[in-house]
């Protein structure tokens, strides 16, 4: 069999492009996220899944080429000598520095829609004020009569915008099922708009250093049927008039998880 | 010597008595201002400690002997003729001394800076226990936010931004064919701050209410509001960033004006044009971080409002001024590092760096874009939100000139005659960590992904993938390069292998599985999490303390090595550049004659080509192609 000369170049590029489609497949199967319970987690989830895709060719990439020259040209015991005296190529230069800029200016304007399309307005929004203290979450529903409660109930499909603010430091507000996130920041109200798209129960977590308490400042979020909203935001506010205080932190009918 | 004479002399004993003198300085200064303020009470302990923070790491340094020279000469008083016995080691003991001999300096640096790295590193692996399980069972939170605050400080501060200045001090003078840097004294007084530093942020351990407990970025007004520990903080980043920005402008002088005949900037080592480019970063960002600083030590100390909105104060105005700087600060611990690559590269495999003036400009490109992107570590912080889509793009562009180095490297290697010593590899496992922390990058520069993964375990993984998969592999590439021209004397090839395969392993084992716990909604600086991220963490936890260990390896070798290893060679890795062209360690001012440069510094494979040449000296530079002592076996 005559030796074909590249052929070891050859099958490097054959196992590599092997290895990149393998890799890229096993990335995409593994459960990276919680469970998407926002209308924003599917296009997040989806965003980061381009990502891998961009991502795993370019690490196989430069895997290939570091292993193939290791083995393919290795010293051999005793050898003095150099190697090709190999300065530049420019064409391989402006090859490495146009795709990359093609490539992060493409990902970079997709990120961008995907945030607009977060970000805009909807209609029918709730609003939400969440009040972060040392070391805890209070709620106030200002369309519920200035409702207070402990515990965070949120309709099913129905946009929210919570108006974040603190007593003392920088906390921030994430529930990592809704993927949306934002800081606390004393003397600012700051905003985060979350259409929660699934039922169940989930965290509220701080994801800003705020002390001692940081790690244990977690309290439930759970996302309910409208019905089982409006009765028990019409609940607690009866019983918020009669007791003069906060609500308790279950609601009448603790119904479906 | 006679006690007298001892105490007036610069060194230990007068730094010693320098701290009673200072204390007294700092109390007299501090009852006396608040009596004639009329504040109460008078003796405030916590003010003493605050302003004795600041005068007793000055007394040291006027003690130990940084300042002599100076007052002398600002006194008027007539020079004392200078006969060089503060230049160069002739003892262990010089080592302990101001010196003003760069190679001196480099090695108190690197010691110094490994010292702090294994106090880091015992608080990480601390941590780490902490985390093997949900709940608590080794430390209090409070003991715990202050692990990690002084872990990572100590890190950046303490070991991976000073070692670098430490093996450019060494080196660079050596590879550019000068007898010292610009400004000796200088240098050794950038040294001796940097212990000061150190030595106040383990000392914040003891204050009342523990370390300081904010993290290393120190947010305000949590900052503002925390126990003394924080104050430690507060004033040892003055001292370390003097440090460094007194070494930058050193680096910036010694370069410019101090290269050989004949090197001109594009014959120059991209060692060297790695340590300008980063010394500019230095001089243009480090104040900013200072500025932060003393806007919290004066909110704290002297009851201004910078950050109380009360007070129409600014909390985000903290976050914008600290992370001016602090992201520059990621490339002042990374380029250096990139220029030791390419030299450790391109004499392994016996081929130019491919690409020589790209990768030069793409490290000045670094520069300038590094400056345009600090608010992608603001992206949720409730900033304008306009300024998040720019960011985002500058930040993506970085991208491109890192990108223009990786693939310059992985062509360097392409038809070489690759020898896997133990530089080498640590060289090659930097390439491939780098680009998984430069990819994890990318993922955290696009807005909506990192609004999920923002202050989680993701951020956590990439970071150590670029800080220690990134800086410190080319930390311990350099040091091996360059330990026999240092010491004399050739480390031990098999136990550096061992080290290498156990740091890459463990690290990865360690390191990547943060990435899944990150995403899955586990945050940051937590001594405790939800159930669901025990399994993860408990083999984050095991991997680790084995990644620990590794270390053992590498200090076991060094240290073993340095007191009776081979002899080395002038010249064991066959390379070009100037400092291989001296013995092994170089005569006390460096060069006997100085050399021209008359080539490139990679010009292997190129038959006759040399780098620098010694017109009188017979049997001139190494030529490309020629022999000499083979490298240690691979």
């Amino acid at each position: 069999m005559p030796r074909v000369k590249g052929h070891p170049l050859a099958r490097m590029i054959t196992y590599s492009l092997i290895a990149a489609v393998l890799g890229t497949v096993a990335v995409l199967l593994l459960d990276w996220f919680p469970v998407e319970a926002s209308t924003a987690a599917g296009s997040i989830d989806r965003l980061y899944d381009v990502l891998l895709i961009a991502s795993v060719p370019i690490f196989v990439l430069v895997m290939a080429v570091a292993i193939y020259s290791v083995i393919k040209f290795r010293a051999r015991p005793g050898d003095l000598g150099d190697g090709a005296p190999i300065h530049g190529n420019t064409r391989l230069e402006i090859l490495w520095v146009t795709v990359p800029f093609i490539m992060v200016t493409t990902l970079a304007v997709y990120g961008w829609l995907v945030l607009d399309d977060l970000e805009a307005k909807e209609p029918n929004t709730l609003v939400v004020e969440v009040r972060a203290q040392q070391f805890a979450w209070r709620f106030t529903y200002p369309g519920e009569g200035g409702l207070k409660a402990n515990q965070l109930v949120l309709p099913k499909d129905r946009p929210v915008e919570f108006r974040v603010t603190t007593n003392d430091v920088v906390h921030d507000f994430w529930v990592p099922q809704f993927r949306l996130k934002t800081d606390t920041v004393p003397g600012l109200t700051t905003k985060l708009r979350v259409t929660p798209s699934r039922l169940g129960r989930y965290d509220v977590v701080c994801a800003e250093l705020c002390g001692i308490g940081h790690s244990t400042m977690r309290q439930a979020v759970r996302v309910v049927p409208q019905s089982e909203y409006s009765s028990w935001a019409a609940n607690a506010r009866k019983q918020q008039k009669t007791v003069g205080g906060e609500t308790p932190t279950e609601p009448e009918n603790p119904g479906k998880q | 010597m006679t006690l007298a004479a001892r105490l007036a002399a610069p060194g230990w004993w007068r730094a010693l008595i320098s701290q009673p003198i200072g204390f007294a300085v700092a109390l007299g200064l501090t009852v006396g201002v608040r009596a004639l303020y009329g504040y109460e009470p008078v003796f405030d302990w916590e003010a003493i400690v605050t302003v004795a923070m600041i005068a007793l790491p000055l007394a040291f340094l006027v003690g130990i002997g940084c300042f002599d020279y100076w007052f002398r000469w600002a006194s008027g008083a007539r020079t004392v003729p200078e006969d060089h016995s503060g230049h160069g080691a002739r003892s262990w003991k010089d080592y302990f001394k101001v010196n003003t001999d760069h190679k001196v300096i480099g090695i108190q640096y690197i010691c110094t800076t490994f010292f702090f790295f294994i106090a880091g590193g015992l608080m990480a692996m601390v941590m780490r226990a902490e985390l093997a399980q949900p709940g608590t069972q080794f430390v209090e939170p409070n003991t715990y936010n202050g692990l990690f605050s002084v872990h990572a400080s100590l890190m950046i501060f303490l070991f991976i931004i000073p070692v670098f200045a430490g093996i450019a001090n060494y080196v660079i003078p050596l590879m550019i064919g000068a007898p010292d840097m610009a400004f000796p004294r200088l240098n050794a007084l950038s040294f001796w701050m940097l212990p000061t530093a150190g030595i106040l942020m383990l000392a914040s351990f003891f204050a009342e209410g523990g370390a300081f407990a904010t993290g290393w970025t120190a947010y305000a007004p949590l900052s503002t509001e925390t126990p003394l520990g924080q104050t430690f903080f507060n004033v040892a980043v003055q001292f370390a960033g003097a440090s460094s920005i007194a070494t930058a402008l050193n680096f910036l002088v010694t370069i410019i004006t101090m290269r050989a005949p004949g090197m001109t900037f594009w014959r120059m080592p991209l060692l060297v044009w790695a340590n300008f480019t980063t010394s500019l970063l230095v001089v243009i960002a480090t104040p900013f971080i200072a500025g932060s600083q003393f806007f919290v030590l004066f909110d704290r100390a002297l009851g201004t409002h910078f950050f109380d909105p009360a007070g129409s104060g600014d909390v985000l105005m903290y976050q914008h001024v600290f992370w001016f700087y602090s992201h520059p600060a990621v490339y002042i611990m990374m380029l250096p590092g990139f220029g030791i690559v390419s030299e450790v590269i391109s004499a392994n495999a016996r081929k130019p760096v491919f690409g020589y003036r790209m990768m030069a400009f793409s490290l000045m490109a670094i520069v300038v874009l590094g400056f345009t992107v600090w608010a992608h570590h603001m992206f949720v912080s409730g900033m304008f939100s306009w300024l998040r889509v720019p960011m985002m793009i500058t930040t993506m562009l970085i991208a491109v000139p890192t990108g223009i180095k990786i693939f310059s490297w992985l062509a360097t290697l392409w038809r070489g005659v690759i020898h896997l010593t133990t530089p080498m590899l640590f060289a090659l496992g930097f390439i491939t960590m780098f680009t998984l922390g430069g990819i994890s990058g990318i993922m955290l520069a696009v807005i909506p992904v990192v609004i999920h993964v923002s202050d989680t375990y993701f951020v956590v993984a990439h970071i150590h993938y670029v800080l220690f998969g990134g800086s410190v592999f080319t930390i311990f590439a350099g040091i091996y390069h360059w330990f026999p021209k240092m010491t004399g004397r050739m480390y031990d090839e098999g136990l550096g292998k061992v080290h290498f395969w156990l740091s890459f392993v463990f690290f990865n084992l360690t390191f990547g599985p943060m990435h899944f716990v990150g995403i899955d909604g586990m945050p940051r600086r937590v001594a405790d999490y939800a159930e669901s991220f025990a399994t993860l963490n408990v083999i984050i936890s095991v991997s680790s303390f084995v990644f620990g260990l590794s270390f053992l390896v590498f200090l076991y070798n060094i240290i073993t090595s340095w007191r009776n290893g081979p002899k080395a060679a002038a010249n064991p890795w066959r390379a070009h550049t100037l400092e291989w062209q001296v013995s092994s360690p170089p005569p006390i001012f460096n060069f006997d004659e100085v050399p021209t440069v008359v080539g490139g510094p990679y010009e292997y494979g190129v038959p006759g080509a040399v780098h620098g040449v010694f017109k009188e000296k017979k049997g001139a530079a190494v030529p490309a192609g020629a022999g000499g002592a083979p490298p240690p076996s691979e």
